[in-house]
């Protein structure tokens, strides 16, 4: 081959050498649709584990040497500092565990009361994520944990804060996360406060989700805190997800659209969290409607639950005129049996989801 | 003339995989330079008759597999610029190395475009604003990448 340019390359070279390029980009767009529509790959992925997983954890190494010597290398002063922070965050997390242990007793009694099904406890496993970075556009973590440990597909990722991801892929020493903020995932959730039930999509920044096609009528506020609802059956119910930052029409002006910040860190370098089984928890149901039911019948129908209620109420509406406490419902339930309309309005604006309840509709 | 250290091939390439893993802040994540285009473009200068079109497409797909992007995209991007680099090849050679590195960094900016391209074909979330000023970094690394890669391929030939 001469090592000058001149006109003297042969044509029927570059025919050639063109008709291979549209070979290989032919090959490729065809690897890129099988990839991204079907998804029909992934048994290649998980073959070329072999392949990837070595090279990955050399690559994670620099990480982990650096996370080694911050740690050996700690001054005194350092280490003492870390110590006593976090000492007091054992103290105040144990004062909220005292707490919630009383809470989650009364919650085993009244289940008990009720009949209901016990939860099962949190079955969990520590998997550190391994300090790599994957595709940026794409949200994945990697975890130093595999088939070896007893990681599953599916399995839900969660970390302090709330839920992180989903294992998507398992190889025998790592096991690849589909982080939540991806754009190709979206996961059932319930609101927290009034139990609505939303779907809340990935966006591919990491610090992002989206709601998609909230009904105008719904009760979803800016602040509200997003649970996993268990729809599904792949998420347990009950973690949280995020909070709502932002919701704004769509451009129908039909729909709200909406921001989410989530919940968990999800960014890498840390440990997270594996959900061995699933607890059985019933899933987050629509409380509204339930609750909404209840109010203007107590106000109205005077069960006898109702009856009990006077004795302490008097002492409130004689302070002050009922309205005042109308955000409370047992308190209007004593002037209600005068003006049942009033408590009506009191639970509508409590829950402006539905239509203004009637008590013909909830008969 | 042939090198006389044939791991250096293979091995350059790995460096260059494992950089493209390598953590750094999420912010300057944008700015990470295409690592294995660099090396693959010395090889294909260098060597083209070991380095052409299908090595430079299953060095791809094996980026595509350990970083996790979509299968073919990379392999797309690299075979996009083998083959213009195959074109210019003897030409490229004789530039001065500052030209050199500005062909690069055209060649990369090219590159970004492919896949600016490819991700919003698919409806995938194209890559934050910062990614557009990689390719001059890729420009500024071309000289001291090739001085090395160079230096170890001609080394070991010089100490035969």
């Amino acid at each position: 081959m001469p090592s000058y340019a001149g006109p003297s390359a042969s044509r029927s070279g570059d025919i050639a050498d063109t008709l291979r390029l549209l070979a290989y980009l032919a090959m490729a767009v065809v690897l890129i649709v099988l990839d991204h529509r079907g998804g029909w790959l992934s048994l290649v992925r998980q073959q070329a584990q072999v392949l990837t997983q070595p090279v990955r954890a050399v690559a994670g190494l620099p990480g982990r040497v650096v996370e080694t010597v911050s740690n050996d290398a700690g001054t005194l002063s350092q280490l003492t500092a870390e110590n006593r922070r976090l000492r007091n965050e054992l103290l105040v997390t144990h004062a909220r565990m005292a707490r919630l242990a009383t809470v989650n007793a009364d919650n085993a009694r009244l289940r008990g009361l009720l009949g209901a099904s016990e939860q099962g406890s949190l079955d969990v496993q520590l998997a550190p994520v391994l300090d790599i970075d994957l595709d940026p556009t794409r949200q994945r973590l990697v975890l130093r944990a595999g088939s070896n440990n007893g990681v599953h597909t599916g399995q839900t990722v969660i970390d302090a804060g709330g839920v992180v991801g989903q294992i998507i892929e398992v190889g025998p020493l790592q096991s690849t996360v589909l982080l939540l903020t991806d754009p190709d995932h979206a996961m059932p959730v319930a609101i927290a406060r009034n139990g609505v039930r939303l779907v809340a999509y990935g966006t591919g920044r990491a610090d992002q989700l989206a709601l998609a096609s909230v009904p105008l009528s719904s009760d979803v506020k800016v602040g509200d805190i997003l649970v996993t609802s268990g729809l599904g059956g792949r998420f347990a119910a009950g973690f949280p997800v995020g909070t709502i930052t932002a919701l704004r029409p769509d451009e129908s002006r039909a729909f709200l659209v909406g921001d989410v910040k989530p919940a968990a860190q999800l960014d890498r370098g840390r440990d997270v969290l594996l959900l061995r089984t699933l607890p059985a928890r019933p899933v987050i149901g629509p409380a509204a409607p339930g609750t909404v039911a209840s109010a203007p019948v107590a106000g109205s129908a005077t069960p006898p639950t109702v009856a009990t209620q006077p004795g302490g109420a008097p002492k409130s509406s004689g302070t002050g005129p009922a309205s005042a406490s109308a955000a409370k419902v047992p308190h209007p339930a004593v002037p209600a049996a005068t003006t049942p309309t009033k408590a009506a309005d009191a639970a509508a604006k409590r829950e402006p989801a539905p239509a203004p309840p009637t008590p013909e509709e909830h008969r | 003339m042939r090198a006389r250290s044939p791991w250096i091939l293979p091995l350059s390439l790995l460096a260059a995989l494992l950089l493209a893993l390598l953590p750094v802040p999420p912010q300057l994540q944008g700015l990470r330079p295409y690592w294995l285009a660099l090396v693959l473009a010395y090889w294909v200068m260098e060597e083209p008759d070991r380095v052409g079109l299908g090595f430079a497409f299953l060095i791809g797909l094996a980026a595509d597999l350990v970083v996790g992007s979509v299968l073919g995209e990379q392999a797309l991007r690299l075979v996009v610029i083998t083959f213009i680099l195959q074109r210019f090849r003897a030409r490229l050679r004789f530039f001065p190395m500052s030209q050199q590195a500005l062909a690069i960094g055209a060649l990369l900016l090219n590159d970004r475009i492919v896949t600016m391209a490819v991700r919003v074909t698919l409806g995938e979330p194209v890559q934050a604003s910062l990614a557009w000023v990689s390719p001059l970094l890729g420009m500024l690394l071309w000289i001291p990448v090739f001085m090395l890669l160079d230096g170890l391929r001609m080394g070991g030939w010089r100490r035969r």
